[in-house]
């Protein structure tokens, strides 16, 4: 057994002190208080609901779900393994990364959490504000500390938000739930504008590094791009700039309502403008206070736990030549590193008829192996439910390749047509209306050969099952969405959307098609941008130079649109 | 029926809540803040001690500088899951320099006390079945914090500093 042969390697990236070692522990005794409570009656369910979700503990439609945070989605190949461990001993044997890049299981028992959240604890891990109306898991770039492209790492200032949004007490009863992104490349690999709020690690014309603020992005049924609160932020100001946004947020926001109670709804309410105005107020009110400043030294301390790993110098910068299953997949799932001789490589949880973003046990510990073996111990997981193995040299590649094959993970489509985010939808979620996972698995089938998608080129397809916009519909080049009529499900198409550096909110194209037709009226649509494309259009940019007419009229060729 | 606990400590009320219709009653009575805008004259010239309650929608901002005039505010909680009132004991703290009493009425649950305590409340008006013993319970469930708040408890990145 490989297991047996690899020594698990201590990545870098943050480590938990004692200080961050009691919080965790504390805050799993309260929440095992809270369970005891709820089973023995105390509380309500409608008590302890808002309680469990502050620790990722949803009530879905079989069972709990519970969501583990996986902050700004790096994970140890120690913690990979325990994930798998969680999944075996508590679970149905396999687990599911998410868009907000956490990892949820489907199956759990109430009486198991507080001992999953004791084994949680041990790898420096948990649940805490993975669902509720507070500050949730914060991501980030999951190429962050490997890319060329970036200004400085992400993530100590992910990390730093992350310490400072838990548990604050004047955040916790939020209005809604409210995402962080921090992304630090003009590439915006992290949706950074459909965020409730996202910081840009920016230079400005006197070359200082400081922090671009986002606010009031969204999707559900309202889809908003955020607006620029501030182009530039200076680094000490950062935290009692988010806390300003946070709290007129928490003031001024709607309660009376649940469709409107977002920030994206406040924002585009009052204005951008008006905003502005009320978060400088607090901003300018906080930086006088002085407490949230923060120092040089801090975000000096934690940047020192994400330091850049030693890479070895004098490796051949060449990609290795190991036939063409391996130089599709290069062609996809491998990018460019900053350090010579190194890639990095995409692992796509989405073979052809695999539920995406779904691994099993013994996936999980392959792959931690893989990690262990070539990527530093280290992985990271996207919002587009895939993982990536940050630092591998390209002479690994092949021997990465052929056992991602043998895990059956090596499919060649990172950012293709079959590399679909789907949410749960009506097989596992209560709010669904329609199933989504089903939707995928046939489109990825239909589109499953190779050739045909590689002719295809980039191209996002994003499938929730309801409005509330989890499988990201309205940033998807082509989004479904999956409505119910009448107890039928039927699935509209939506096009133009971006959750890139180009974001936009894609466009309805009308009434949705059956079950049965939709995959019918994607490969239409396909069809029209193959026959309208110029030389290296992708298919967003043929949608947004010829519009949606052509488009809907293949779409509804023959098609009994409800 | 409810209790106080202040500061710590059960404690007798001796505010009288008075209804917006209702004559107003010798010794310390509680208002609305439509009240207070209503008869604020005659509130103001008493000797005797005034609150006002704020629904959760109500700024204390709206106070202006009569908010030193009041031996209390009480902040509502409609539904617990209503948290706009966390900023507002915040606000009367810093920006108002409030130093009277804060006191949480009205649907919080045990869970959320320390939030409280922590952005400046100490009173709280409890259910008869929320003893003392689980009101330091509350507090006492996590030793340290990750930001500053009212309280001026000492940060985790303070304690790590001061390690060194």
């Amino acid at each position: 057994m490989l297991n047996t042969l690899v020594k698990a390697i201590a990545p870098n990236m943050y480590r938990y002190d004692e200080f961050d070692a009691q919080f965790v522990g504390e805050r799993v005794n309260q929440f095992a208080g809270q369970v005891a409570r709820r089973l023995s009656g105390e509380l309500t369910e409608d008590q302890f609901k808002p309680l469990r979700l502050m620790n990722g503990l949803y009530l879905q439609l079989h069972a709990y779900m519970l969501r583990i945070a996986v902050p700004y989605g790096t994970l140890s190949s120690r913690q990979m393994r325990k994930l798998a461990h969680i999944a075996r001993t508590y679970d149905k044997n396999f687990g599911h990364f998410t868009t907000r890049t956490n990892l949820q299981f489907n199956w759990i028992k109430l009486v198991d959490v507080p001992k999953i959240l004791r084994e949680l604890a041990d790898v420096e891990m948990h649940c805490i504000q993975t669902s509720g109306n507070c500050v949730r898991n914060v991501t980030s770039d999951q190429f962050a500390g490997a890319t060329g492209e970036e200004i400085e790492d992400p993530r100590p200032l992910a990390e730093i938000i992350r310490q400072w949004s838990s548990l604050h007490p004047e955040f916790v009863f939020l209005a809604r739930k409210f995402k962080i992104a921090v992304g630090a490349t003009e590439t915006d690999r992290a949706a950074l504008q459909w965020h409730d709020m996202a910081v840009q690690i920016v230079r400005n014309q006197q070359g200082r590094v400081g922090y671009k603020v986002m606010a009031g992005g969204g999707m559900g049924r309202t889809p908003y791009i955020a607006h620029v609160m501030s182009e530039f932020v200076q680094r000490e100001d950062i935290l009692a700039y988010l806390e300003a946004v946070l709290r007129v947020y928490n003031q001024d926001s709607r309660r009376d309502n649940i469709h409107k109670q977002r920030i994206k709804i406040l924002i585009n309410t009052i204005g951008p403008e008006e905003m502005r105005r009320r978060v400088q107020r607090e901003f300018e009110e906080l930086k006088r206070m002085g407490t949230l400043q923060l120092p040089r030294e801090e975000l000096d301390r934690i940047a020192a736990y994400f330091a850049a790993p030693k890479f070895e110098t004098g490796l051949s910068d060449a990609m290795p030549d190991a036939g063409p299953d391996f130089a599709n997949w290069v062609k996809t799932n491998v990018h460019q590193h900053k350090a010579p001789g190194y890639a990095i490589a995409t692992i796509t949880l989405k073979t052809p008829g695999q539920v995406p973003g779904d691994a099993t046990s013994e996936q999980m510990e392959a792959i931690a192996d893989l990690m262990d073996r070539f990527s530093l111990g280290e992985v990271r997981v996207t919002h587009e439910q895939n993982l990536v193995l940050p630092h591998v040299k390209k002479q690994d590649l092949p021997a990465i390749h052929a056992k991602l094959k043998e895990l059956d993970f090596a499919s060649p489509n990172a950012g293709l047509i079959t590399d679909i985010i789907a949410c749960p939808g009506l097989d596992y979620c209560d709010l669904a209306n329609a199933r989504s996972i089903p939707i995928a698995q046939k489109l990825a089938k239909r589109f499953e050969d190779l050739d045909r998608q590689h002719r295809i080129g980039e191209l996002k397809i994003k499938i929730s099952g309801c409005i509330n916009a989890c499988g990201h519909h309205h940033a998807g080049h082509i989004g479904i969405l999956g409505v119910d009529k009448k107890g039928v499900e039927f699935y509209q198409l939506v096009l133009g959307g971006s959750g890139a550096e180009d974001a936009s909110v894609g466009t309805i194209m009308g009434p949705g098609f059956g079950e049965h037709e939709i995959g019918d009226a994607v490969e239409r649509v396909v069809d029209v941008y193959l026959a309208e494309r110029t030389d290296g259009e992708r298919f967003l940019d043929t949608y947004r130079r010829i519009g949606m007419e052509k488009f809907k009229a293949a779409a509804y060729q023959g098609a009994a649109a409800a | 029926m409810t209790k106080l606990i202040k500061s710590g400590a059960y404690a007798q009320d001796n505010f009288s809540p008075v209804a917006d219709d209702a004559p107003l009653p010798e010794g310390a009575v509680i208002v609305s803040l439509a009240r207070f805008q209503k008869d604020r004259a005659a509130l103001l010239a008493r000797n005797t001690p005034v609150g006002v309650r704020l629904q959760s929608s109500e700024n204390p901002e709206l106070l202006g500088a009569d908010v030193n005039h009041f031996a209390l505010v009480a902040l509502e909680f409609p539904k617990f899951r209503d948290g706009r009132a966390f900023s507002w004991a915040r606000l009367l703290r810093t920006r108002l320099g409030f130093t009277g009493e804060i006191r949480a009425v009205g649907d919080f649950l045990y869970d959320q006390v320390n939030y409280q305590h922590r952005v400046g409340f100490d009173a709280w008006e409890v259910p008869d079945h929320f003893t003392l013993e689980m009101f330091n319970r509350a507090l006492s469930e996590i030793t340290n914090v990750y930001q500053p708040s009212t309280d001026g408890k000492k940060t985790i990145r303070e304690l790590r500093a001061a390690l060194k």
